[in-house]
C-alpha cells in the first residue's frame, strides 16, 4: 500500500496546495474576481471540509457543494414512499444506512423502526439478496438509492434474484445519473461556474468520455480522487485549464478511470434498467436523468408489487435544502443551520447524510 | 455513497466471482463480477462489496511523479515550467 501512504503523503500535499494558491491568485488576478468551482460528488464535499482545502483556498475560488450526494437529491415523495414501504406488514425494508435518518413528510425510516417496522441496513445489495433467500416467509424491499457508482451493485442483485428464483425480493429503485444533472446546472442562467470537479467514481462507471458534452458549454472539468491530494492535484489542473483559455475534460484520476468506463457495468445497466425523467429534490424533474426497472424484470419493482397510499409530500418550511443541492446557497444562508437544524436534529437531508453539505460544514467548517 | 476502498487482492474464488481484498490490514471479501478475471496482487477499488475497477499502479506511479515534477519547480520558485517560454 506504499503508493496509498504515498498518494496521501502531507508534505506532498502542503507542496500542492502552494502551488493551487499561486495558480489560483494568478488566475483571479487575470479575471478580476474570486472562482467559483463546483465539486459535484458528495464524497469530494466531505473529503474537501474535512482536509481544510476550502478554507485554505478561500482568498481566491469557492469550493461549492452540488448536487452529489444520492440521499441529499431524492425527492421528497420517494422518502415518503420508501418510509410507506417500511409500514406494510410483512414487508422488511433494506437500506444502505445513510437513508435510516433521512426526514420524509412526517416521519423517517429511524422512527418507522422504532415503531416496530423492520429496516434492516446492508452494506452491500448482495447482502438484502441473501437475507431474502435465508428468509423466504418475509418480504425484503431494498432501497436503490445511488448514482452510477452503485446501480451496477444493485442491478447484480436482481439478476442473481431472477437467476435463483428468490420472489420475495424486490427493489424500489430510486438511482440517477450526473450528467443530466450536469447539463441541468449548465442550463441555468444564475449559475456562474468557472469548472467542475467531477466524481471520480461514478466517472470508474462512466468514463471521461461520457463527459465530453461539456467542452460544448465551454465548461473546464476534471475528474479527481478523493486524498486531499488528489483534489488539490483536480484543482490545480482546473486552475491550468482556465490560464490557458482551455475548456477540456480532464481525467485526474487516470490510475481508477478509463476513457470508456467499466463496460461490464455499463452493459449490466442496460440488461436490467431503463433510462428515464425523474425528479431531483431542488431541481424538480431532469429528463433522462433515472433509472427504472425493464419491463421484462417489473416483478421485481417494488413499486409496482406492493400497494402504497398516496403520499401527500411537503419540504419542511425553512429548509434549504434544494437550493444547496443547485448550488445557489451554501449551508451557512439557510436560516435553520446549526439553530433548528443539527446533526442530533436534521430537519433536511443534507445535514443527515454522511456526504451531506451541510453535515459537513456543520462539523467541520463552522465558527463558534 | 460512492466512497470507494482501494485494496490488494490476496486470495481469488473465480468459479464464485469472488476475491478476498487487503486494505491496510483489513481483509474482505468482494465480488468481481464487475471486473471480470483477477490474479493475487492486483488492486482494485471497491464500492459497496463490489470491486468497480482494478487500479493500474503504474499510473499511479506516473500521477506521483508528475507531482514531483510540478512541485520540484514550485521549490524553485519557478512559477513557470520548461516550455512555457518558448
Amino acid at each position: 500500500m506504499q503508493i496509498w501512504e504515498r498518494l496521501r503523503d502531507p508534505a506532498t500535499g502542503r507542496k500542492l496546495a502552494g502551488r493551487v494558491r499561486e495558480l489560483a491568485a494568478r488566475v483571479c488576478d487575470r479575471l478580476g474576481r474570486r472562482l467559483v468551482f463546483m465539486e459535484v460528488c458528495g464524497t469530494h464535499t466531505m473529503a474537501i471540509s474535512r482536509s481544510g482545502i476550502r478554507s485554505l483556498l478561500r482568498d481566491y475560488l469557492e469550493l461549492r457543494s452540488g448536487p452529489g450526494c444520492p440521499v441529499c437529491v431524492t425527492d421528497q415523495a420517494d422518502i415518503d414512499r420508501m418510509i410507506a414501504l417500511a409500514r406494510l406488514e410483512g414487508v422488511v425494508v433494506g437500506t444502505f444506512g445513510d437513508m435510516l435518518r433521512v426526514p420524509g413528510s412526517s416521519s423517517s425510516l429511524e422512527r418507522e423502526r422504532a415503531l416496530g417496522a423492520q429496516v434492516k441496513i446492508f452494506y452491500s445489495p448482495a447482502e438484502a439478496v441473501a437475507w431474502a433467500a435465508a428468509n423466504p416467509s418475509q418480504q425484503m424491499v431494498f432501497l436503490g438509492v445511488g448514482f452510477e457508482t452503485t446501480a451496477p451493485g444493485v442491478a447484480l442483485s436482481i439478476k442473481e434474484a431472477e437467476q435463483k428464483g428468490i420472489s420475495n425480493y424486490s427493489v424500489y429503485v430510486s438511482h440517477k445519473l450526473i450528467p443530466p444533472a450536469l447539463k441541468a446546472l449548465l442550463a441555468d442562467p444564475e449559475n456562474r461556474l468557472d469548472g467542475f470537479l467531477l466524481p471520480g467514481h461514478v466517472s470508474t462507471i462512466i468514463g471521461r468520455r461520457a463527459y465530453l458534452f461539456l467542452e460544448e458549454y465551454g465548461m473546464p472539468a476534471v475528474i479527481a480522487g478523493f486524498e486531499p491530494n488528489e483534489i488539490l492535484d483536480a484543482v490545480r489542473e482546473l486552475l491550468e485549464m482556465l490560464l490557458e483559455g482551455k475548456a477540456e475534460v480532464r481525467n485526474a484520476y487516470s490510475h481508477v478511470v478509463r476513457e470508456e468506463g467499466n463496460l461490464r457495468a455499463q452493459k449490466l445497466l442496460s440488461e436490467v434498467f431503463t433510462v428515464c425523467d425523474v425528479p431531483w429534490r431542488g431541481f424538480g424533474c431532469i429528463p433522462q436523468s433515472g433509472l427504472r426497472l425493464r419491463e421484462e424484470l417489473a416483478a421485481f419493482d417494488a413499486a409496482r408489487r406492493f400497494e402504497l397510499p398516496p403520499v401527500e409530500s411537503r419540504v419542511p418550511p425553512g429548509c434549504a435544502c434544494g437550493e444547496i443541492l443547485k448550488g445557489k446557497l451554501t449551508p451557512k444562508d439557510c436560516p435553520l443551520f446549526a439553530r433548528a437544524c443539527h446533526p442530533t436534529h436534521p430537519v433536511g437531508p443534507c445535514m443527515v447524510s454522511s456526504e451531506g453539505a451541510c453535515a459537513a460544514y456543520y462539523r467541520y467548517e463552522r465558527e463558534v | 455513497m460512492c466512497l470507494g476502498i482501494p485494496g490488494r487482492i490476496v486470495e481469488v474464488y473465480p468459479e464464485e466471482h469472488v476475491a478476498v481484498i487487503e486494505t491496510f490490514g483489513v481483509r474482505q471479501r468482494v465480488s468481481t463480477f464487475l471486473i471480470g478475471e483477477v490474479e493475487v496482487g492486483e488492486y482494485v477499488m471497491v464500492h459497496a462489496g463490489y470491486a468497480i475497477e482494478k487500479i493500474d499502479v503504474e499510473e499511479a506511479r506516473e500521477r506521483l511523479k508528475l507531482w514531483e515534477e510540478i512541485l520540484k519547480y514550485a521549490d524553485m520558485g519557478e512559477t513557470e515550467r520548461p516550455g512555457d517560454r518558448t
